[in-house]
């Protein structure tokens, strides 16, 4: 059970937390406009990477809000967590 | 008789004795005895049965990593399976068993297999019992017949327990020297520490120790500092508490074993720093027959004379590669035990303890091993070879020394569990001959001997050490602390001994254990080499070593040295074992904590809940919610209340608390943005003070959730959902407006509980709200079908829609939870006049079926889209909403496609199962085609038949087809497809 | 040498020092027809399988570290068949036929024990999706029954059926040809069979790149040097996406810690298997005693073979649920899996758009079950270059058309 900081509200345990998958996946602006592979890579194609990972986070037993954590998916370890829009990716 | 107690010493409450019985025979023994110390004081030797060979166990350790007393405690509900004894703590009354040997432990049929081993060797089982094939299922009856060691309880747990979230500067685990230093210097800094130690007192190795510290006993020494520990504020000093695991960021669980009103206590500890200082455990000596009753451990021995005052021989032979055995054999000395000799295989002997032992008058021969011990129930003699240091062949065991204790020592190894959990390596130290810590990875420190440090002076200091160092990582200024003097004798080093030669050759000669409980041996381990088992991991998993109840503490290192050496390598070349949590095994009940039976997950019940229950409603689990689900009149089953509701609500009025849907409350500017993208259907074009029925999709386009949503102003909007799917609807909108549309201005509040939900639904709906003298004006000009007003009724505030789920002419009714219940009443009281009934979810499940509505969930999964529920008419061709463009991939415009459906029973008569499969041929070979299920079945009262609602393939163009409906154990049911709207299909009583 | 009771008693005469290797361990050829990457039960299974059925001569299995040490070592070994879609349910239901000659075939003793599954129904709407799937299995031609509390109290005496439990259980579903089965031995007996038609299972041998020639594979990389292949079969459970990224592919996959454990050994006391979705737990006895448990998924991706102690605390709750009386039995060992999950909680037994080189993966919580017929199939498709047809809707290009294949209600978490 890990500790993840909330931007808004600081450390707290894992299980206040749901976990939202990879980050950085943005929604095309016009779905009709791709075809049925470029929309399949946007529904269900994941990096799923060994290591570094970015991703979101809700924190939904606390403030609600959703934000960005940068984790190593073998070590756990968490680099960073920040406000989305605010970090590499969002 | 405890015919092996001393007359005085030890650590026991001699002024309290104690009875107890094993195997049904009484005993007695005193407070502060283990039950295994009370066995030996009352000279009892042969405790158990090994798991596959049966042979006779006595007690070897005396802690954690015992691997044969492993007993059955107590009866009834309250007995313990698997405890070792060298951990249960004599109570008055105690009640033990062994776990192993029938029809005893003394005379065990079992034992044949000992006799025939050589077929029961490592891995036998894979290479039998498969001809012929037939007769596996009565192999492994065999197999199972003499599985497990204790039994479980056969009732339900009688106690409670508990979990206890607590934060520390600093965590020790273990209060021997080392730990009690590090505590100490932590507490004196003002620390939050948490000392937590599995003994019932503090001390450790200490407690076994005639050592001097600071010019005093060393147990003197422990009560001054465990004193002062204790008295500190910010201290939290846990007995009986086992650090079990050593998660990721510092999270370490300890479970307590407390004697209050909650039998255990698990600890979840957040800690900045950990000090490690579980101290080591001693490692057995390899030799044939090492398992025969009365051999033991060193450091066992001394902790029985000494902590225990039990004498576990008469006549001893210490036999050793290092130092530390020579203290038992001081320590058997100066109980009044003969020494018959102190075999070291060390040519060069002790250093001051050698001296000691000469000085005492003890025999010693170094250069010496001990081959193999006689005697089945009990140790008889040693044979006794000498030794050069090398040989790894055959030896010729000249010497025979008769004794009935043979004490062994093969070196210690750190405790090193915690600090492999925490994701660190472990590092193998030529010179100490045992894996020490690695580099921490965590904020952690070992000290003591956990940390390879072996005399008591470094312990000392190497803990105020390991305090020291992690109160300067986490902040605080050094404590005043002084290293208590010690002594530190003079040691010769400990030469290696991982096996010892035999007179045979080491697949030939008698058993060599090294992993007693499941009895595997130095041959099992070289038969997996010589098959190709050589990872360590295969050789673990094809003999079972360290897959004891002691989690190999005893007999793991010895075996990897064994492998080692089949395989021509050194031991860190074969590698270190990862340690896993716990530590030590820990109860189910500890680890479940307060939650189970009715706190397994809290029972969610609407305001109206008392009303239904003084009803005699019966519930149904919807979600975490309790629902009504009918409510039976006396001598009514289900299908009759079900048949008396629906009709009751169609001809006059029926009520329905529908409180427990998922309410959300939406505002803001962009509210109406929002929501285009979320719903499929035009929400702008919605008016203030209408209604609509939505779904939503999954991006996948499949259907995720329905409900009304109502406009409640330009920026307003009020939505419901599935009573199921309400936290993940919610959720499900946060996260696309906070990750994908942060831009909008939209606020989501989730008012379920606030606010509660009745509906009035049936042609007296109206008649009934009007008699409450309703605020607002109910006819249908001013207040037509799915449209919402705010209103007065019978003086209490509501918000009232007019919206049916019943095909009725109905209303729902929102009002503040805190007047729900009054409100329930006020409309039943008023309702008597149009015999108002109330009605549950069978109930309103039929009435939607009879109008084709489906439930998501029931009559969809997750492969199901609007198209395939004939709702063309709700996916707005104008815009953009989630799962559109999934709706357009070529699988979802296939026109075979599973599609809503009604079915009717061909006789009229028979309700379909649900579930039922829908097939086409009944006479098709398996497997047989399907073209779809019944997903909701019921009989109609109204219509008086059965009706179904069910997907089909390419359903809708096999309108008035007829198939047939399969279920197991039922004849199949000819079925006809039809509408699924099978009720007022023009909607005349809902709009009345 | 055959495995044979008699052969055991031969070799207790000469003190068991006669027993061969159950494999080699070669040196890496320069080339090999079909390399299989990944030496679990799926590609142990997958190799033996080639070289049987489909005579492929020239085969090697690599393998990172030591054979079976991935899921196939850390899975509760349930095998079953009863899954709900008629896609899903015949491909486990042939490797369920596999399972029931298979140490026979291998000459290897599995212990595949047919115990029985239940499958708990605690609500009014998982009874309905009980009988939809008990219906739809028995159409499939495999065994399948729905059972009352009542019935399920007297087959499992010990556990809770009481109507006041906070969740109580109202029926199951029972397979009875299901069951368990010794996972070791499913890989060593694989690897041994495999080995003797003259597979060469090659430990320690990390493929850290894919080599291909425009479209089409040519071999692999590792830390043993270069290997040409004509054709590389994928099968590396909790490394998929890593070994896909290889080849320039994305998959459809996330990697989540799957957690399990065992309790100290007791005399028998379940003699079957039994799983709750509803309460996210699942229980069976070994033959040596111990309870053996599993866990939920943990929500977030995970390579690191552990998940957070929370999910094991849940995990006993549910449990206890089941059967209060477990609370004074301890937990003896816990360990952590790599689960690829897809959307659909079905696998991917594909070609892909590189020529010659196939996947089989994300398989979620269902490996295990699955190993023969995995193998089976992805040893036709491997050989053959096409799919069979048990494994034809198992492609990759279902992500794309959206022929998805939702098992999540027969999956989700109780394996």
């Amino acid at each position: 059970m890990f500790l993840i900081e909330c931007p808004w509200c600081g450390e707290r345990a894992e299980t206040e937390f749901s976990y939202g998958g990879e980050g950085g996946i943005t929604r095309p602006a016009e779905p009709d406009k791709l075809s049925d592979a470029e929309w399949a890579n946007y529904l269900f194609m994941r990096t799923n990477p060994r290591g570094a990972h970015q991703e979101l986070w809700n924190h939904a037993q606390g403030c609600r809000r959703w934000f960005g954590v940068e984790r190593d998916t073998v070590t756990y370890h968490i680099s960073r967590s920040y406000v989305l829009g605010d970090g590499v990716k969002d | 008789m405890q015919v092996n107690r001393l007359d005085k010493g030890g650590r026991i409450d001699r002024s309290k004795p104690l009875k107890f019985r094993f195997n049904g025979k009484s005993y007695e023994g005193y407070a502060g005895d283990t039950l295994a110390s009370a066995l030996l004081a009352n000279n009892v030797s042969l405790i158990n049965r090994s798991f596959k060979l049966h042979r006779p166990r006595g007690i070897i350790g005396s802690g954690a990593e015992e691997p044969n007393a492993i007993l059955q405690i107590g009866k009834g509900a309250h007995t313990l399976p698997n405890r070792r004894a060298t951990q249960v703590a004599l109570q008055e009354g105690l009640v033990a068993r062994s776990t192993k040997g029938w029809p005893g432990v003394r005379f065990d049929i079992g034992a044949i297999n000992d006799v025939f081993s050589r077929l029961f060797s490592a891995g036998f089982y894979y290479k039998t019992f498969m001809f012929p094939q037939s007769l596996w299922n009565l192999y492994e009856d065999l197999i199972r017949g003499s599985a497990g060691f204790a039994k479980a309880p056969k009732k339900p747990d009688p106690d409670r327990y508990e979990h206890i979230n607590a934060h520390c500067d600093i965590l020790v685990a273990g209060a021997g020297p080392a730990g009690l230093m590090a505590a100490l210097a932590a507490a004196r800094s003002g620390a939050r520490v948490i000392l937590a130690d599995e003994g019932t007192e503090a001390g450790g190795a200490l407690l076994r120790s005639d050592e001097i510290i600071d010019g005093r006993p060393a147990t003197n020494w422990v009560e001054t500092i465990a004193t002062e520990i204790r008295g500190y504020e910010d201290v939290t000093v846990l007995k009986n508490s086992t650090v079990f695991g050593y998660f990721a960021q510092n999270f370490l669980t300890i479970t307590e074993r407390t004697e209050g009103p909650i039998r255990q206590r698990e600890w979840r500890v957040r800690a900045r720093q950990v000090v490690l200082a579980q101290g080591a455990i001693e490692r057995p000596l390899i030799f044939c027959n090492n398992d025969r009753p009365g051999v033991m451990l060193a450091s066992a021995v001394s902790e029985y004379i000494r902590r225990y005052a039990v004498l576990p021989g008469k006549r001893a032979v210490v036999f050793t590669n290092n130092d530390a055995a020579y203290q038992a054999a001081l320590d058997l000395h100066s109980a009044g035990a003969t020494i018959a000799a102190i075999v070291d295989s060390r040519r060069t002997g002790a250093g001051d303890l050698g001296e000691q032992a000469k000085a005492a008058g003890i025999p010693v021969m170094p250069g010496h091993i001990v081959t193999n011990v006689s005697g089945r129930k009990r140790v008889t003699g040693v044979k006794i070879a000498t030794w050069d240091g090398a040989t790894e062949g055959m030896v010729d065991e000249s010497i025979d020394i008769a004794c009935d204790l043979v004490t062994m020592s093969g070196g210690y190894s750190p405790a090193v569990h915690l600090h492999s959990q925490s994701g660190a390596k472990n590092a193998w130290d030529d010179s100490l001959s045992c894996f020490v810590p690695g580099e921490a990875v965590q904020a952690c420190e070992s000290a003591g001997a956990g940390n390879g440090r072996w005399s008591l002076r470094d312990c000392l200091e190497d803990g105020a050490r390991a305090g020291k160092v992690a109160l300067a990582k986490a902040g605080f200024d050094m404590p005043d602390i002084a290293v208590p003097a010690a002594s530190s004798q003079a040691v010769k080093p400990l030469e290696p001994l991982w096996r010892v030669p035999a007179a045979q050759d080491p697949d030939r000669c008698p058993k060599q254990f090294l992993d007693f409980q499941n009895d595997t041996s130095v041959a099992d381990v070289r038969l997996a080499v010589r098959e190709g088992y050589r990872n360590i991991e295969h050789v673990k998993r094809y003999t079972a070593l360290g897959f004891g109840t002691d989690q190999g503490k005893l007999g793991n290192i010895n075996g990897m040295a064994v492998l080692a050496e089949a395989l021509g390598m050194s031991i860190p070349e074969v590698g270190t074992t990862t340690f896993r949590p716990p530590y030590t095994p820990v109860s189910f009940g500890v680890c479940a904590g307060e939650s189970v039976g009715e706190l397994y997950d809290p029972v969610r019940k609407t305001a109206v809940h008392e009303w239904h229950e003084s009803s005699g409603a019966e519930f149904e689990n919807v979600g975490q919610w309790h629902r009504p689900w009918y409510f039976p009149l006396p001598g009514e089953d289900l299908d009759a209340a079900v048949a008396r509701e629906c009709l009751a609500t169609r001809k006059s009025l029926g009520i329905l608390d529908a409180s427990t849907l998922g309410k959300i409350d939406v505002q803001g500017p962009d509210a109406v943005t929002f929501l285009e993208r979320i719903y499929t259907h035009n929400v702008g074009k919605m008016q203030n003070g209408r209604c609509a029925y939505g779904i939503m999709l999954g991006e996948d386009g499949m259907v995720m959730d329905d409900g009304v949503m109502a406009r409640l102003g330009d920026n307003r909007f009020y939505l419901t959902t599935t009573t199921g799917g309400a936290a993940a609807v919610l959720g499900w909108l946060e996260s696309w407006l906070q990750t994908e549309w942060p831009e909008l201005e939209v606020y989501l509040t989730s008012i379920t509980d606030q606010y509660s939900t009745i509906a009035v639904a049936g042609p007296n709906s109206r008649r009934l709200l009007h008699k409450l003298s309703c605020s607002v004006d109910l006819g249908n000009e001013n207040f037509p079908f799915m449209s919402v007003h705010d209103a007065e009724l019978a003086g209490i505030p509501v918000q009232l829609f007019r919206v049916s789920f019943s095909g009725e002419l109905a209303f729902e009714v929102n009002v503040d939870s805190n007047h729900a219940l009054p409100l329930w009443q006020t409309l039943m009281d008023a309702g008597e006049e149009f015999d108002i009934t109330p009605y549950g979810t069978e109930t309103m499940h039929v009435l939607r079926a009879e109008k084709g509505f489906v439930i998501v969930g029931q009559d969809t999964d997750g492969s199901v889209t609007p198209i395939d529920l004939n709702m063309n008419w709700m996916l707005s061709k104008e815009k953009d909403y989630l799962g559109k463009r999934s709706l357009s991939r070529p699988d979802c415009l296939r026109t075979d496609r599973k599609q809503l459906v009604g079915l009717l029973s061909e006789d009229n008569t028979t309700v379909i199962p649900e579930g039922a499969q829908l097939i086409e041929d009944l006479s098709a070979p398996e497997p047989v085609p399907m073209l779809g299920h019944v997903s909701s079945s019921y009989m109609s009262a109204c219509l008086g038949h059965p009706i179904a609602l069910g997907l089909v393939a390419g359903g809708w163009n096999r309108k008035d087809e007829v198939v047939y409906a399969w279920a197991a154990g039922c004849e199949p049911i000819r079925a006809r497809i039809v509408s699924p709207v099978f009720y007022d299909p023009r909607n005349e009583r809902q709009n009345d | 040498m055959k495995y044979s009771a008699l052969n055991l008693v031969r070799n207790a005469f000469s003190h068991n020092r006669n027993w061969k290797e159950a494999w080699r361990s070669p040196e890496p050829k320069k080339e090999y027809d079909v390399i299989i990457v990944g030496g679990g039960g799926h590609g142990l299974a997958t190799a033996y399988y080639l070289a049987r059925e489909h005579n492929v001569g020239n085969i090697a299995v690599l393998e990172k570290g030591w054979i079976g040490g991935g899921n196939t070592g850390r899975n509760t070994t349930i095998v079953r068949s009863n899954y709900l879609w008629t896609e899903a349910s015949l491909l486990y239901e042939k490797s369920m036929q596999l399972w029931e000659g298979l140490s026979q075939d291998l000459n290897y003793n599995v212990m595949f024990s047919q115990r029985g599954v239940y499958n708990l129904g605690h609500t009014l709407q998982d009874m309905r999706d009980i009988e939809r799937r008990v219906n739809a299995n028995r159409l499939n031609g495999i065994d399948a029954e729905v059972v009352t509390a009542k019935q399920i109290k007297k087959d499992i005496p010990l556990i809770n059926t009481s109507p006041d439990a906070r969740y109580p259980i109202l029926g199951a579903s029972l397979q009875p040809r299901a069951g368990v089965a010794r996972h070791d031995a499913v890989a060593w007996g694989f690897a041994r069979a495999a080995d003797q038609l003259g597979v060469d299972i090659i430990e320690q041998c990390e493929v850290t790149g894919v080599n291909r020639n425009g479209s089409t594979v040519t071999g692999v990389e590792t830390t043993r040097g270069t290997i040409k292949a004509k054709k590389v079969g994928v099968v590396v459970a909790g490394n998929a996406s890593v070994v896909a990224s290889m080849a320039g592919l994305r998959l459809p996959i996330e990697s989540h810690p799957l957690q399990a454990y065992v309790s100290e050994p007791l005399k028998p006391v379940l003699d079957t298997v039994v799983m709750s979705n509803a309460v996210h737990g699942y229980v069976s006895q070994s033959d040596k005693g111990e309870l053996v448990i599993g866990a939920g998924i943990d929500a977030y991706n995970g390579y690191g073979q552990r998940g957070s102690f929370s999910t094991i605390e849940h995990a006993m709750q549910a449990i206890l649920e089941l059967f209060p009386m477990f609370s004074r039995v301890r937990m003896l060992r816990m360990w952590g899996g790599i689960v690829d999950v897809c959307p659909d909680a079905c696998p991917i037994i594909s070609k892909t758009p590189v020529d010659g080189l196939y996947f089989n993966c994300g398989w979620g919580t269902g490996g295990f079950k699955a190993t023969p017929g995995s193998g089976w199939v992805f040893a036709h498709t491997i050989a053959e270059d096409r799919p069979h047809e048990l494994n034809q809707p198992f492609n990759l290009q279902r992500f794309e058309t959206g022929a998805l294949i939702d098992e999540h209600g027969a999956a989700a978490v109780a394996h």
